[in-house]
């Protein structure tokens, strides 16, 4: 034990203090830890995790991608073309996202609703539209507005939207009720304590958001052309299923490339508007 | 300047509890147009409980504050927001947008004023050039034109609150309700507000009822001086009255352990 030399010095005298009772609680910690582990054991078992046969046949992957390592270039204009439509169904369901994400936003943060039925109503809403995948909305749209693009942006929008809205109701929540109070007190209107106390405050995380669910739309978006949504995902499907490796290998490199391009674009703006 | 003079307010036993404990008791009380009012306490005494009431940010449970002749038990609505207009609040944490610039802050205080066009246009932060140009008088009037252009963050705390004291100005209200102006200031800073706020009240006759801890602000500045202790007003009379002898009646008796508001030899207040 090192001697104390400073102020510390003059309290060393006399007996150490008697703690009030403390009890560690390790038999607590303990049945977590068990319980953890017999929750995981329990869904490996439902899930047929067999790790020994992943080491004994991981050679028959290799044999599957032999038939990338020579990908085709006879179609890459037109798969290029649907990366291109791909960006633009993830651009325009952002949009389509953020707009719904405002008015759910703001109905469903405890601190703004006019009232606690609204609330409620508006956190079903984003529940259910967050809980429907958006392959399963891309299916509905396809009977409405057909196969393609558009059916594709309003699966992504109507998703993402729900997403979103969440997001934003919890950043409203978490804002520092002094500034809006500081609007509200001077008699402003609702609307105007909205724009003044509760916006500025929220923008920048909402900004943020919004790219970040873009990056995450943009992979959505490369897949949901299998279902009929429109862009790449068509021919990532397509080729697949046809086992015409050569080809989908291609469509592979295309969209790794482009999500790649996309997210470095993003973060980057995402930083500096931060 | 104003020609209207401000309300009467009076208190008829305003009683109100947070979970069971009495935060105002029983108050009774009448403030006249144009008088300068600190209400003096310990913490928890009533004091914030009180201004808040008086704003009708919060209800009461029993008995009836009136501003002239409206009573504030049944505004709501649009009644409810035209009272806050005619009404300034001052905060101790100051309250303002801290990501809007010094010009937008100030302007806040003209959203109740705006009609028509003007009203919509100012939801995308649009003013008029008059509405402007108030605004500038007003931060001029608390000598902070130079700074109109940044945001609110970056200002220093008394800065902070001289800007909401030229939004209040710009609110054009008849009752300045100030909670704790001066206890988040320096010694100067806080000097500095309680002119302005003495200044203003004097000028355009507005009435104004700040909670202090600090006796020495309430002595100096405030015309008349409520007294809470445990949600009852036990003192009510002019600045002058307050003598070190009632003040144990209000902070109860020293010496009080680690209790900078029990201090009433304090000459001068530091901040807090």
């Amino acid at each position: 034990m090192s001697v104390a030399t400073g102020a510390l010095s003059g309290l060393l005298a006399g007996p150490t203090p008697q703690a009030p009772p403390h009890h560690t609680p390790i038999r607590r910690n303990l049945a977590v830890i068990l319980g953890m582990a017999v929750i995981l054991a329990l869904a490996g078992r439902i899930i047929e995790l067999r790790p020994l046969e992943l080491a004994r046949d991981v050679s028959n992957i290799g044999i599957f991608l032999k038939g990338y390592l020579h990908p085709s270039f006879a179609n890459v204009r037109e798969y290029a073309w649907q990366c291109v439509v791909t960006v633009c169904i993830a651009l325009w369901g952002t949009v389509l996202a953020a707009m719904i994400s405002v008015p759910l936003g703001l109905l469903g943060a405890r601190n703004l609703a006019p009232h606690p039925l609204v609330y409620l109503a508006a956190r079903r809403v984003m529940d259910v539209l967050r809980a429907v995948n958006e392959f399963v909305f891309a299916l509905m749209f396809v009977t409405a507005v057909g196969l393609g693009p558009f059916a594709g942006m309003l699966a992504l929008g109507l998703h993402t939207g729900g997403v979103l809205g969440k997001l934003l109701s919890e950043t409203i929540e978490a804002i520092d009720p002094g500034q809006m109070e500081g609007v509200a007190a001077v008699g402003a209107p609702r609307l105007h304590v909205i724009a003044f106390g509760v916006v500025p405050q929220v923008m920048p995380n909402f900004l943020s958001y919004i790219l970040l669910r873009f990056e995450s739309d943009i992979r959505s978006a490369s897949v949901i052309g299998m279902v009929g949504g429109g862009g790449i995902g068509f021919y990532l499907w397509d080729t697949i299923r046809a086992f015409n490796d050569r080809e989908a290998s291609t469509v592979i490199l295309l969209i790794v490339a482009m999500v790649m391009c996309v997210d470095v674009v993003s973060s980057r703006i995402r930083r500096a508007s931060i | 300047m104003r020609s209207i003079v401000s309300p009467v307010i009076s208190l008829d036993r305003v009683t109100k509890s947070f979970q069971g404990r009495r935060a105002l008791d029983e108050v009774s009380a009448t403030i006249h147009p144009g008088q300068f009012v600190a209400v003096i306490g310990r913490s928890g005494a009533g004091k914030t409980t009180l201004l808040r009431s008086l704003a009708r940010a919060t209800t009461t449970d029993a008995g009836a504050i009136h501003f002239g002749d409206v009573d504030l038990a049944a505004v709501q609505g649009p009644a409810l927001r035209a009272h806050r207009a005619r009404v300034g609040m001052i905060y101790q944490q100051f309250n303002l947008v801290r990501r809007l610039r010094v010009v937008d802050n100030v302007l806040v205080g003209r959203l109740p004023h705006l009609h028509g066009v003007r009203r919509w246009a100012a939801l995308a932060r649009w003013f008029a050039p008059t509405e402007r140009a108030l605004a500038l008088r007003c931060l001029q009037h608390v000598g902070l034109v130079d700074k109109v252009w940044q945001r609110a963050d970056t200002l220093s705390g008394g800065e902070q609150q001289r800007v909401a004291i030229a939004k209040i100005l710009a609110q054009d209200p008849r009752v300045i309700l100030a909670d704790e102006p001066v206890a988040s200031l320096d010694v100067l800073n806080g000097r500095a507000v309680m002119d302005t706020l003495r200044r203003i009240a004097t000028s355009a006759n507005l009435t104004v009822v700040a909670t202090l801890h600090h006796v020495d602000y309430a002595r100096r500045y405030a015309d008349r001086i409520f007294g809470l202790r445990e949600g009852r007003l036990v003192f009510n009379g002019p600045a002058a009255e307050l003598s070190d002898a009632v003040l144990p009646e209000i902070f109860g008796e020293f010496p009080m352990p680690l209790e900078p508001a029990a201090e009433p030899t304090l000459t001068e207040a530091p901040a807090a």
